[in-house]
């Protein structure tokens, strides 16, 4: 296994007084897409929004590339090469998708093959390019999420649900483009529900239950033992 | 007995519990300890800005909302006495209308403003009771056929409560046993009755649900309380009892006016004695109020002393002049709520 | 309460509502106009009536479209930014006054640069105080409302006595440059010079505030950081940043606007900015807490209707604001040009 680019140890996480995450420890290993798994509620968007520092660590060390950025501020930690896209996508509605990207692209303007890439792999952001965000449809305002995450390069992409809600056409536009990223050799951090997204596209995986990382190990194992499924994931998975 | 009369609200401090006491007793005692004329009207105003301001805490303090429109409710009280007693003639049926009427009108714009406004946000709720303070102020005194306008109204009051009846010819105590004393003593006993009422419901199922959705309304909702609901009828409560506090107030005073109960300055005061005195415990209405008047009614002349000791002083009478005594109870005001927001009760309570 | 308005239900009807929508509060403006032009008797003064109540409202304008947009950013309310428009005025006015040379002469030249020296100063002043205030007032209570309302109010009281201690108590009397002063006849009705000024001003400030929003990477930042902050944030923009300059910016119009406004009632006071918060915060109100736009909008709807009303029934000016306000908030609950949170 690579070296991990990120490491959670002994992480928690409270809302208000609800304890959510309970101890989580997990590598995510360079250059490989990690899916993070479990049932709705067991702290998945949490360790994604920690990660990002939106949500503050009550104890516990989050190492990004061998630096502590636990208590960094949220902007330090995107700057650090994070790329984050959250469960609701993060759109700005009142913005054009032109100005969404520009935004995204922090560093600076991007780069034209860049941009030609990301139109080829979503071409309806070109064709609605000056038109305002919020007049997309879900599935556009996702594709718009990832792209906006693309408009850069990052060192590590947190991914909360991309395929939520979309119908089979789109999640296999966005299973593609995914896939595209991961062969450039990137680190993602994934949370999925879809399984058939999942087995596609993790390498490894890791499944929580409680705010607490229950299982690790290849995706294919997990793939293979419909028992080990059901009994980390239950029913709410549909398994393919 | 006396449990049940504060409602099993116990001060919970035996400082406290002695403060209070003393309180109490001086004010219930107060034309024989200290007679003359500006020490019992002190004492009159320290009742009637214990009632005003503990009603302001139900709001603030237990319901979480910040209004700007309280001195307006109490105004309503106020002229509504005032306006009865010219209208209808002296007599106790005017003062009862007037009561009435105002502390009824007072309630209906509660309801109105919390009605519009708290359903949308909590600050636009403050924001609009500015607004509509300003413009009622406003409108009182330019409509002056009706109220005077900014020279206010004088009224005559049943001639029971004035100095010129007399119950006894004898003094009592050296104190004269005449009208006078009866109104020192309705606006004392009232202003009692109306904290005890006010004591009584903050210590009801009313008043903790009103706490629970002023820690989280969320959560208060999620139970099924309807937070709009709770809140508009704290406001509704809290402006009948400012409005009442207010006829009070314009019975001891015979007299209305901007300045003496719609001012912007006397919103201030209140907030300060909320906050001074603890908020969310209506025990710290007695003492910020207290302290307040107190105070207000002699350090003032404390400060012209020292600015006319350190005359020769550059700049430093110039924040002496009485006339800058706001300045420091700004100070004051930002200080405690950054570093003692429970107020006075609050420090005497954790001492325990 | 519903939102449609009182229409035959027919499709073609609700196909017309449905893309006039978004101009509906912009219409607002040439519809109040209009019914000030039927309900006033006289057509010169209702073109005076208009033009004073443009002046007005572009004056609000400016001095409460900082409020609403530091409200956007980072759900602050700061009951205290009344006193930038009050040190505004001092400021600007006392070195208006040192100015006299300038002022009196008949130049417009020396006139305008005395004025904008004036702003300049009052500027300078007010956005080093805005920096002060945010630091020193807001920065501990974020987050917390009731403790914002409160603690920025008493750093009103505060500021406002200081400018007692500063200036003294009595209020200062004063006269517009000589440029300023006077009236132009246009279609038989009088209109002050000042407030021609004043609306070219306001006309300036929306303008240019529009710019820096649509055209700018900052007015990029802080247009998406009024729809999701935290989005902002984990796109590695430090919004804190952002938001002390649009801090720091908003003091400084309200002190260009405090300036304007004692220039309009030629007399200061140290109570002047609370006092025309009353009317800054009707106006952000129906606007949408967190719009520009519809401040702006509901600036110029207060002033136009203020005026009107003054003209009408003098002793409801200001009650008649207060109306306007219900009749928006029935019409729409979060103000005419609602801010789509993203939470």
């Amino acid at each position: 296994m690579p070296d991990p680019i990120l490491r959670l140890e002994g992480v928690f996480t409270d809302i208000a007084q609800y304890h959510i995450l309970q101890g989580v420890d997990l590598e995510v290993p360079a250059g490989q897409v990690t899916m993070l798994l479990g049932r709705n509620g067991v702290g998945k968007t949490t360790t994604l929004r920690t990660i990002m520092g939106l949500w503050r660590a009550r104890a516990g060390a989050i190492t990004f590339d061998g630096r502590d950025i636990t208590a960094l501020p949220t902007p330090a930690i995107a700057r650090a090469g994070i790329g984050f896209v959250p469960e609701d996508m993060g759109i700005f509605h009142d913005l054009s998708v032109e100005e969404n990207m520009m935004l995204a692209a922090v560093s600076g303007p991007i780069a034209g093959d860049r941009l030609e890439a990301i139109f080829s792999a979503f071409p309806p952001l070109k064709t609605f390019w000056n038109s305002e965000a919020g007049n997309l449809s879900g599935g556009q305002k996702q594709m718009l999420s990832i792209a906006r995450v693309m408009a850069e390069e990052r060192r590590l992409y947190l991914i909360d649900e991309p395929t939520k809600g979309l119908a089979p056409a789109i999640i296999a536009t966005m299973a593609r483009a995914l896939k595209d990223l991961r062969a450039q050799g990137a680190s993602i951090l994934l949370v999925e529900q879809n399984f058939s997204v999942a087995k596609m596209l993790g390498d490894r995986c890791a499944v929580m239950d409680d705010g607490r990382i229950v299982w690790t190990g290849a995706m294919d194992e997990l793939a293979r033992d419909e028992a080990l499924q059901e009994r980390l994931m239950g029913l709410s998975m549909e398994a393919a | 007995m006396l449990r049940r009369l504060i409602s099993g609200d116990t001060p919970r401090s035996t400082v406290l519990s002695i403060v209070l006491l003393v309180i109490l007793i001086a004010l219930a005692f107060a034309p024989f300890l200290f007679p003359g004329t500006r020490s019992v009207d002190t004492a009159a105003r320290v009742c009637i800005f214990i009632a005003l301001v503990a009603s302001y805490d139900l709001m603030l303090g237990y319901g979480g909302i910040v209004s700007f429109a309280h001195t307006m409710f109490f105004g309503m009280g106020a002229y509504g006495v005032a306006l009865a007693s010219i209208h209808m003639g002296r007599g106790f049926d005017a003062l009862l209308v007037g009561s009435v009427a105002g502390a009824l009108a007072a309630a209906a714009l509660a309801f109105v403003i919390g009605l519009f406004s708290l359903r949308v946000r909590a600050i636009f709720f403050a924001m609009i009771t500015l607004a509509v303070a300003s413009a009622v102020a406003v409108l009182v005194s330019q409509l002056s056929s009706i109220t005077g306008g900014e020279d206010g109204l004088n009224y005559k009051i049943p001639r029971a409560l004035t100095s010129a009846h007399k119950f006894m010819d004898d003094k009592l105590f050296g104190v004269r046993i005449n009208g006078k004393l009866a109104n020192y003593y309705l606006v004392f006993f009232g202003s009692l009755i109306l904290f005890l009422i006010l004591l009584r419901i903050v210590n009801s199922p009313f008043g903790r649900v009103l706490q629970a959705i002023r820690e989280n309304d969320f959560r208060a909702e999620a139970i099924g309380y309807r937070a709009v609901y709770y809140r508009t009828s704290a406001t509704c409560i809290s402006a009948t009892v400012a409005a009442l506090a207010g006829s009070l107030y314009a019975i001891w005073l015979r007299y209305v006016g901007p300045d003496t109960t719609l001012s912007f300055e006397i919103m201030i005061d209140i907030l300060l004695m909320v906050v001074i005195g603890g908020m969310g415990t209506l025990y710290g209405a007695v003492i910020g109020a207290t302290i307040f008047v107190v105070a207000q009614n002699y350090l003032q002349n404390l400060m012209g002393i020292a600015e006319a000791a350190l005359g020769d002083l550059p700049v430093i009478p110039l924040f002496l002049n009485p006339d800058r005594w706001l300045l420091w109870l700004g100070v004051l005001f930002v200080l405690s709520v950054y570093f003692f927001p429970t107020g006075v009760v609050g420090r005497l309570r954790r001492r325990v | 309460m519903s939102i449609a308005p009182e229409h035959a239900p027919t499709m073609e009807t609700a196909g017309l509502w449905h893309r006039l929508e978004p101009y509906v509060p912009i219409l607002l403006i040439p519809a109040l106009v209009i019914v000030g032009f039927l309900a006033i008797p006289t057509s010169s003064s209702w073109l005076t009536l208009t033009v004073s109540g443009l002046a007005m409202g572009m004056m609000i304008f400016i001095m409460a479209s900082g409020l609403t947009l530091v409200f956007g950013l980072m759900d602050v309310i700061n009951f205290g930014h009344g006193a930038f428009v009050s040190v505004g005025a001092f400021v600007g006015i006392t070195i208006l006054l040192s100015l006299g040379g300038m002022t009196d002469a008949p130049s417009l030249v020396l006139n305008l640069s005395a004025l904008l020296l004036a702003v300049f100063g009052a500027m300078l002043a007010t956005a080093a105080m805005g920096w002060a205030f945010e630091k020193v007032i807001i920065q501990p209570v974020y987050g917390a409302h009731l403790k914002q309302i409160l603690i920025t109010m008493g750093g009103l009281i505060i500021v406002e006595q200081l400018i007692l201690v500063a200036w003294g108590p009595d209020e200062i009397f004063l006269t517009r440059p000589e440029t300023f002063k006077g009236a132009i006849t246009f279609a038989g009705a009088a209109i002050e010079k000042y407030r021609l000024v004043a609306v070219g001003v306001g006309l300036v400030v929306f303008l240019a505030m529009r710019w820096v929003l649509r055209s700018t990477r900052i007015g990029l930042i802080v247009r998406a950081g009024v729809e999701n902050g935290e989005m902002v944030e984990a796109l590695g923009y430090r919004l804190r940043l952002v938001f002390v300059a649009v801090f720091i910016a908003g003091s400084a119009l309200a002190g260009l606007g405090g300036v304007m406004w004692g220039l309009y009632q030629e007399v200061i006071t140290a109570h002047m900015g609370a006092s025309i918060m009353v009317l800054v915060f009707i106006v952000v109100i129906i606007g949408g807490l967190g719009s520009v736009e519809g401040c702006f909008i509901g600036a110029l709807l207060v002033g136009l209707l203020q005026n009107y009303i003054a003209f009408l029934a003098p002793k409801f000016a200001l009650i008649s604001n207060i109306g306007l306000m219900v009749v928006i908030l029935m019409w729409r609950p979060q103000g005419m040009v609602p801010v789509v949170k993203a939470k």
